[in-house]
């Protein structure tokens, strides 16, 4: 069988930062037609292999082919010019653009004398949503979108050329299912007119569903390719991490204490009603619905984010009003938040920094900050978490998605909290890790921290999971046991089918 | 490995200040001699120290992600201020009266500003003038002058000198050091960072937002209230306008320092790096044979440049070739 040429090829492409070699002679190619996956660790240099095919990063060394033709990328328009569209990890759209102005930006239909030609630009941009078959239309202002929403218009962006490569940037990283599914079609749409797809993403269920190659890089080296359909999670994960997962959950059953967090009736206006659970000590409280059942919002209402408009919270028994972020960590509660570039991180604040932003005032020697203390703390979570960074100096912007995340989580996880909240925690993060954190979050809880998590994601509330609170559309649906649950009552509850079980 | 044109963009975009100044002073220096000369480089750092001492009140309120262009019409209400009472009610006094009442101007806009969450470009605009209202009111529009010039020991800040540093300098450096140990060393200065940064993400990390942008404001009108004594203090005397303009030029001196616009980024250290540079381009222009009026000029190109590099070192390069 002779190989037809390649759309796109590169060529041992090495890209350095300073302190980072992140990629290290890179080749790499993608067939007309064909899905190809790229894998690795966070950190592995994949997101910085498609900045340098788009024109975002200069390369040390290597080449890029366009079809078997070499080209010097330079910008991203560029690229597009090319040919070769970009989904980006991280959202690039402006808030107060409505959808079909973000969609063409650069490229409005315009009339004579420059003037935009509106109707022209809603018709297509209608068209393209509607092979989106999103429920929003071309005038919606970006901003007002929900993050997932964000997402689809993103993705839209590529459907406005006909392209001959599409990558996309762990695209899935907040769509619902139903979401996904539609992403999926529109692929094998691009695929099936012979278009070119680089697929990232940490999701080994998505990766063996859609793509025909997987490709692997490893600190910033390419590991080789495999054929999707003749090989397995296992030997992929092997040569993503280099050892096999034990993906069994963590059935160590301790004892739990009294309750720590009980909260009783809690509304916020059309966000969510009358929401009644409890936590103890020692126990692990999933929270798994869709995409705007109100969890978040919980979570931001515990957290004294959000004015309850009704109910009572209880901190280890005693009833308390949260008023602000500042009480909640007084008050020893944590929260992870769900979008860690707008309320996780400081982006232009190093690593170290962040981490320890919400104890900064108790970490000091006289009237300064203790270098030594912010050091032991950073160096200690760095290494639980095993984030990737040349040392604690690095700003958090130039870290890789998933290492961003993981300074987040141990930003919160410092604090030693009584209540740790923990919102989509493993969001884009690579499955080595992601089964670290899941144990961590199961230790935690042994160590008799109350913990509550809130996912879209069914195997990793059940695999966390001593209880189970399914929500829809503002309400609590049924609580399970994690001896009573199983996925299939468990889709039923958060699609509002299941009475509720007092 | 050989360098791309995006490298050479990059360097220009990181360093484009510096290279830039280097220029000014290499022309300068040639242009005449007495640029160099030592008398000349005291002088120039004696004159900029009031600006300075301003400055690094402004760096805070940069960098917590806010402006403040009111600190030079401010400025003229403390020097008046302190010019009136003094006759009225002596030095002693007059000080910290003046200090209070210029830490009450501040305050109030740290409150528009941090409390009531309105924008620090409309608000300090608005006291710019607002403030500049309030000192003619005091002064009856009149010039202030001291009676006794000869007579007091009020000359001490603005004239004197110890170990033969002028009082200013000396004032400017106490006060960069102190300001810079808050800023980069205590908890409350990297709440000022983290504030600027990403005002979200400190929200979400229990810091009180409204408190420290307060507190930045605060910190600026002090400097602005020093900032007046010395002024007051070394002339003695003084017209109701005698900061108008400043606003600007600290800014500039802020922005050319490496503070980001945007809020989040810059330090002490390198905001007295931009009044230096500030000060040793006026002062070579005058030298050159430049009109006064001149400097007003470069001091806008001056900040245009400083906003462009800034904005260059962000996405990497000098302009954007997308729309
Ligand atoms: N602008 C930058 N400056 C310095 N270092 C950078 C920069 N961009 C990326 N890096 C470093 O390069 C390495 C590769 O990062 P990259 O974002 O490509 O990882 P990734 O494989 O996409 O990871 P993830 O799965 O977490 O998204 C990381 O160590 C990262 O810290
Ligand atoms: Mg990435």
């Amino acid at each position: 069988m002779t190989d037809p040429t390649p759309v796109l090829r590169l060529e041992g492409i090495v890209k350095s930062f300073p302190g980072v070699r992140a990629l290290d002679g890179v080749s790499f190619d993608v067939r007309p037609g064909e899905v190809h996956a790229l894998m690795g660790e966070n950190g592995a240099g994949k997101s910085t292999l498609m900045k340098v095919l788009g024109g975002i990063h200069a390369p040390n060394e290597g080449k890029i082919f366009i079809a078997e033709e070499p080209v010097v990328m330079t910008s991203p328009m560029q690229a597009k010019a090319k040919g070769v569209v970009f989904i980006h990890q991280e959202l690039s759209l402006a808030d107060e653009l409505t959808v079909a102005e973000n969609i063409f930006l650069g490229e409005l239909p315009l009339k004579s004398f420059g003037r935009v030609d509106w109707a022209k630009l809603y018709a297509r941009t209608d068209a393209i949503l509607k092979k989106l078959n999103v429920r929003f239309t071309a005038k919606t202002r970006v901003g007002d979108l929900s993050i997932a929403n964000q997402q689809m218009v993103e993705i839209g962006r590529a459907l406005t050329v006909s392209p001959r490569a599409v990558i996309f940037d762990e695209p899935t990283a907040s769509l619902t299912d139903a979401e996904k599914v539609v992403l999926f079609d529109v692929i094998a749409d691009l695929q099936s007119q012979g278009v070119g797809i680089v697929y990232i993403s940490h999701r080994m269920e998505e990766v063996f569903k859609i793509t025909d190659r997987i490709s692997v890089l490893r600190d910033g080296q390419y590991r080789g390719t495999l054929i999707t359909a003749d090989t397995d999670e296992d030997e992929v994960t092997k040569l993503m991490i280099g050892r096999s997962l034990d993906l069994s959950r963590n059935e160590s059953h301790h004892e739990m204490g009294d309750v720590a967090l009980e909260v009783r009736g809690l509304s916020c206006g059309t966000l969510f009603q009358d929401v009644d659970f409890a936590v103890r000590k020692g126990e692990v409280l999933g929270f798994y619905g869709l995409v705007g059942a109100g969890r978040t919002e919980i979570a931001e209402t515990i957290f004294g984010l959000r004015n309850p408009t009704a109910g009572q919270i209880y901190l280890n028994g005693r009833e308390v009003r949260i008023h602000s972020p500042i009480d909640a960590v007084r008050m020893g509660i944590s929260l992870v938040p769900e979008d860690r570039k707008g309320q996780g991180l400081v982006l232009s604040m190093n690593c170290r920094d962040n981490m320890t932003l919400p104890q900064v005032d108790d970490m000091t020697a006289g009237p300064f900050v203790s270098d030594g203390a912010e050091i032991a703390i950073f160096d200690q979570y760095r290494d639980k978490l095993d984030i990737r960074t040349p040392g604690w100096r690095q700003l958090v912007g130039n870290l890789s998605g998933g290492n961003q995340q993981k300074i987040v989580i141990g930003k919160w996880l410092s604090m030693r909290p009584d209540v740790l909240i923990v919102d989509e925690p493993t969001r884009g993060i690579d499955v080595g890790s992601k089964s670290e954190i899941h144990s961590l979050i199961r230790d935690l809880a042994a160590q008799g921290f109350a913990v509550i998590v809130i996912s879209s994601e069914m195997p990793e509330v059940l695999h966390v999971s001593d209880r189970i609170v399914a929500m829809y559309s503002g309400k609590v649906m049924r609580e399970f046991t994690s001896e009573e649950v199983t996925e299939d009552n468990l889709i039923q509850a958060i699609s509002g089918i299941t009475e509720k079980v007092a | 490995m050989t360098l791309t044109k995006q490298d050479i963009g990059r360097l220009l975009a990181k360093q484009g200040i510096l290279i830039a100044f280097a220029v000014f002073m290499i022309g300068f220096a040639l242009a005449n001699q007495r640029f160099i000369a030592i008398d000349n480089i005291a002088g120039v750092i004696r004159s900029s120290a009031i600006l300075g001492v301003m400055a690094l009140g402004v760096t805070f309120v940069v960098i917590g992600g806010n402006l403040d262009l009111s600190v030079g019409s401010m400025m003229s209400f403390s020097t008046i201020v302190v010019l009136d009472l003094h006759d009225k009610i002596g030095p002693t006094l007059a000080i910290p009266a003046m200090f209070g009442l210029t830490l009450l101007l501040g305050a109030f806009i740290g409150f528009l500003v941090g409390y009531l969450k309105l924008n620090s470009l409309i608000v300090t605009l608005g006291m710019l003038s607002a403030i500049h209202g309030l000192t003619l009111t005091w002064s009856g529009g009149k010039n202030m002058d001291i009676a006794d010039k000869s007579g007091t020991w009020f000359s001490f800040f603005g004239q004197d000198r110890i170990f033969g540093i002028p009082m200013p300098i000396l004032i400017f450096a106490l006060l960069a050091v102190l300001l810079s140990l808050l800023l980069a060393r205590t908890p409350f200065g990297r709440k000022v960072y983290a504030v600027g940064g990403n005002g979200q993400a400190a929200t979400f990390s229990g810091i009180p937002r409204a408190r420290i942008v307060f507190f930045t404001y605060l910190i600026s009108a002090f400097c602005v209230a020093m900032a007046g004594l010395l002024q007051a203090s070394r002339s003695l005397g003084s017209q109701n306008t005698v900061g108008q303009g400043m606003e600007l030029e600290v800014l500039a001196a802020v922005i050319l320092g490496g503070a980001s616009l945007l809020g989040g980024a810059g330090t002490v250290f390198k905001t007295v790096v931009g009044v230096l540079i500030l000060g040793f381009i006026q002062n070579g222009l005058l030298l050159v044979g430049l009109d006064f009026y001149v400097q007003y000029i470069v001091t806008w190109a001056i900040i245009i440049l400083a906003v462009w590099l800034d904005v260059a070192a962000k996405r990497g390069r000098l302009w954007s070739p997308i729309a």
